[in-house]
């Protein structure tokens, strides 16, 4: 089974998981596999490595997809049919454009940006960075330029935090939990100081009247663009819901990331969003097999020096506990999700590079019998 | 609180357990170097890159210091409860539970986190607001406010005297932060906080969880990282981020080191080998050792990259060849972690 598959009819992927379990690489690997068969495809990249961005040609300035150029590719075996274009997400830049974009005029969407509440909003805060991406992942979408999108998704530390931020966000925005607070008049935005009401008193107390009246000149500025927030929202909540868009798990095999796979998937299928499969590196084939390794010390004492070789095996005794280690997790993990797990095994060269995307990406779209034989060469 | 009226812990010294610190009396400490440095004070942040094993040297860290008489709480910011899973405890969000002798566990969720400071700061207000879905929906909603209360309950963990009723005070809070990003964003937050609500409570708080953050006698800050080209750029640029604050890295913890079991030559005679040998068994072994090799040279050029970036003390542990990361690895790890931060001095530049 390749990933090909999985991804057969989807217009949009996101790519999900814990941190540290390449999901950028993979990302981008499985980007470039489905441009090579033909697609044109864009991938938003969160955070990727230095060599990688540079390989992709991302350019740090721009937030908008650039074609990569692919003829390069053709040194390292692969011939792209296809287009591949690819993005580094800023979220502040994102987060200026929806500004301009559902401002009145851009005299208020500049007062916008310079109020501190959303110079907060917009950068370090958490859920912003989850809330750009997937905006992003919209407006590319709304272009119809692409035939696939993917969607690296930032190293949230759980899966939770990336499907709830940019639900939370939009209701900040949506100003529904404010609007109490803000009661336009004839005469403008009064700020609730003089309310005799003792939650208001008490907000007032605990936040000063500092905090709730740039809050509230905040949601003033924002003013009829709310309105358009929550319909984003519900447009956007559609796009993940659709039986075109796939959701696709990224993990290692260690039992953290595992467990927090499992549990991404639960909450996934709970919330009616598309599971499409999961993706497992890093992975530690079983060398051993059915093969008894009493004799493995003596073997090698035919070509190495005898102390040499008791290293060797006594190597291959943790490599195995290492394997049989990831394969207990994998079993856990093929027994908890309804999905034959893509399995990338551990590579001991860098993957950041054009190199390593490449070796990924066959993995990733290997078929059954060449699976098995590019396995065979990193284990046997 | 002034700075300068911290105390000092006093030490019977290793193997005996020391007088309750509640005190003031001024004291010494028997540890050298690092160690000294780190475990003397009250709030140590354990930051890194998702992945890295963050958690894990949190809890080893807690271990060390309860390990070394230290009455210890490590707390989690925000869901998951793995602390806590480790060490097999039924999950109890936001209670202080005992998961060894002297060492406690918390997971710290902001929405408790608001509820238990408007109970201390509020009063009878405190009640009415923390039952408004309103204020809750405000609270939750606004930007930094809940990274804010995660942190007001560190802070309030890592006090002297509890505010929290009936608490009683330790002498170290170990944070397993965040991930890098979010992690800095953390220690940010009081200030940030402090700047845009100027004047009331909040900002208050914010100013003196700020001045207690930027105490480097009280806070330390620790980076975790696996020798792997990405978590040792974000550790690079974490040390970078944390300069602009006024903050410091007091320790970078290298994580899953591979052993170097092979030299180069002896590599080369692997590969030889390899070409040679007809077993398939024997060749598995010999992909594996080779592959061993290239892991721990590439390995040991990001610790290369570390000591050339950084003046920080570096500490290493090993990678552990488990099933899993049980009572035997997390003491060896804490043994290992004890070495390091005893052996390894500071480069002065």
């Amino acid at each position: 089974m390749s990933v090909a598959e999985l991804l057969a009819g989807k217009r949009v992927c996101v790519c999900g998981g814990s941190g540290g379990v390449g999901k950028t690489t993979t990302s981008a690997a499985l980007a470039l596999g489905m441009a090579a068969r033909g697609a044109k495809v864009a991938v938003v990249t969160i955070d990727p490595a230095k060599r990688l961005a540079n390989a992709l040609g991302l350019a740090e300035l721009e937030n908008e997809p650039r074609r990569v150029a692919t003829n390069r590719l053709a040194d390292h075996g692969l011939e792209v049919r296809g287009e591949l274009w690819a993005m580094m997400l800023d979220p502040k830049r994102t987060f200026d454009e929806l500004i301009d974009r559902v401002s009145a005029d851009p005299a208020r969407a500049r007062e916008i940006k310079a109020n501190r509440v959303y110079v907060e909003l917009s950068t370090a805060v958490s859920g912003s960075q989850e809330f750009t991406a997937i905006a992003k992942l919209y407006d590319l979408d709304q272009l119809h330029e692409f035939d696939l999108l993917v969607l690296d998704t930032p190293p949230s530390r759980n899966a939770l935090e990336f499907l709830n931020a940019p639900g939370r966000l939009s209701s900040f925005l949506d100003g529904r939990a404010l609007k109490a607070f803000v009661r336009p008049t004839n005469l403008g935005v009064r700020v609730l100081g003089r309310s005799a009401s003792p939650v208001l008193a008490g907000m007032r107390r605990v936040t000063g009247i500092d905090l709730l009246s740039d809050l509230s000149s905040f949601f003033q500025l924002l003013g009829d663009t709310t309105g358009d927030f929550s319909l984003r929202a519900a447009e956007v909540e559609r796009m993940l819901h659709a039986d075109t868009t796939a959701f696709l798990l990224v993990t290692s095999a260690e039992r953290e990331a595992i467990e927090e796979a499992i549990w991404f998937h639960r909450t996934l299928v709970e919330s009616g969003f598309p599971f499409g499969g999961v993706v497992v590196n890093r992975f530690h084939h079983d060398l051993l097999g059915d093969r008894q390794p009493e004799d493995l010390a003596a073997t090698l004492g035919r070509t190495l020096r005898p102390e040499l070789a008791a290293r060797v095996s006594a190597n291959f005794d943790d490599y195995h506990v290492l394997a049989c280690r990831d394969e207990r997790n994998l079993r856990r993990l093929t027994e908890a999700l309804p999905a034959r797990p893509l399995v990338v095994p551990h590579l001991d060269d860098d993957v950041h590079d054009v190199d390593g995307l490449v070796r990924i990406h066959r993995y990733l779209f290997a078929s059954a019998s060449e699976r098995e034989r590019l396995i065979a060469d990193v284990v046997a | 609180m002034p700075r300068g009226t911290h105390t000092r812990p006093v030490f019977a010294g290793p193997g005996r357990n020391p007088p309750p610190r509640r005190g003031r009396a001024p004291a010494t400490s028997v540890f050298s170097g690092a160690v000294r440095a780190l475990l003397d004070k009250r709030l140590i942040f354990v930051t890194g890159k998702g992945g890295v094993g963050k958690s894990t040297v949190a809890i080893a860290l807690g271990l060390l210091a309860a390990r070394r008489g230290l009455r210890t709480i490590v707390a989690e910011l925000a869901s998951q409860e793995r602390v806590q899973q480790t060490f097999e405890r039924k999950s109890d969000s936001f209670r202080e539970v005992e998961v060894g002798p002297g060492l406690f566990a918390i997971s710290i969720d902001p929405e408790r986190a608001m509820e238990e400071y408007l109970r201390i700061k509020v009063g009878a207000v405190g009640h009415v607001l923390s039952n408004s879905r309103l204020f809750h929906a405000l609270a939750m909603a606004t930007p930094g406010l809940r990274e804010l209360l995660s942190i007001g309950k560190v802070w309030e963990l890592a006090q002297f005297e509890r505010r929290s009723h009936g608490a009683s005070p330790y002498d170290l809070v170990v944070v397993d932060a965040p991930a890098t990003g979010h992690g800095v964003a953390i220690l940010r937050t009081p200030r940030t906080f402090a700047d845009i609500a100027r004047v009331g409570p909040i900002a208050h708080q914010g100013r003196t969880i700020a001045s207690t953050i930027g105490d480097r006698e009280f806070t330390g800050v620790v980076a975790v990282a696996t020798p792997e080209e990405m978590p040792v750029n974000e550790t690079l640029a974490l040390h970078e981020s944390l300069a602009r604050e006024d903050l410091e890295l007091d320790a970078v913890i290298v994580n899953a080191l591979y052993p170097e079991r092979f030299d180069g030559e002896e590599a080369a005679d692997l590969a030889s080998a390899l070409a040679k040998t007809r077993s398939s068994l024997a060749r598995s072994a010999l992909r594996a050792a080779l592959s061993e090799h290239a892991r721990a040279r590439r390995q040991r050029e990001q610790v290369e990259r570390l000591r050339e970036g950084l003046s920080t003390p570096l500490v290493e542990l090993p990678y552990m060849f488990a099933d899993q990361l049980g009572r035997a690895e997390l003491k060896a790890l804490t043994d290992a972690l004890e070495a390091g931060l005893a052996l390894e001095e500071p480069v002065r530049s």
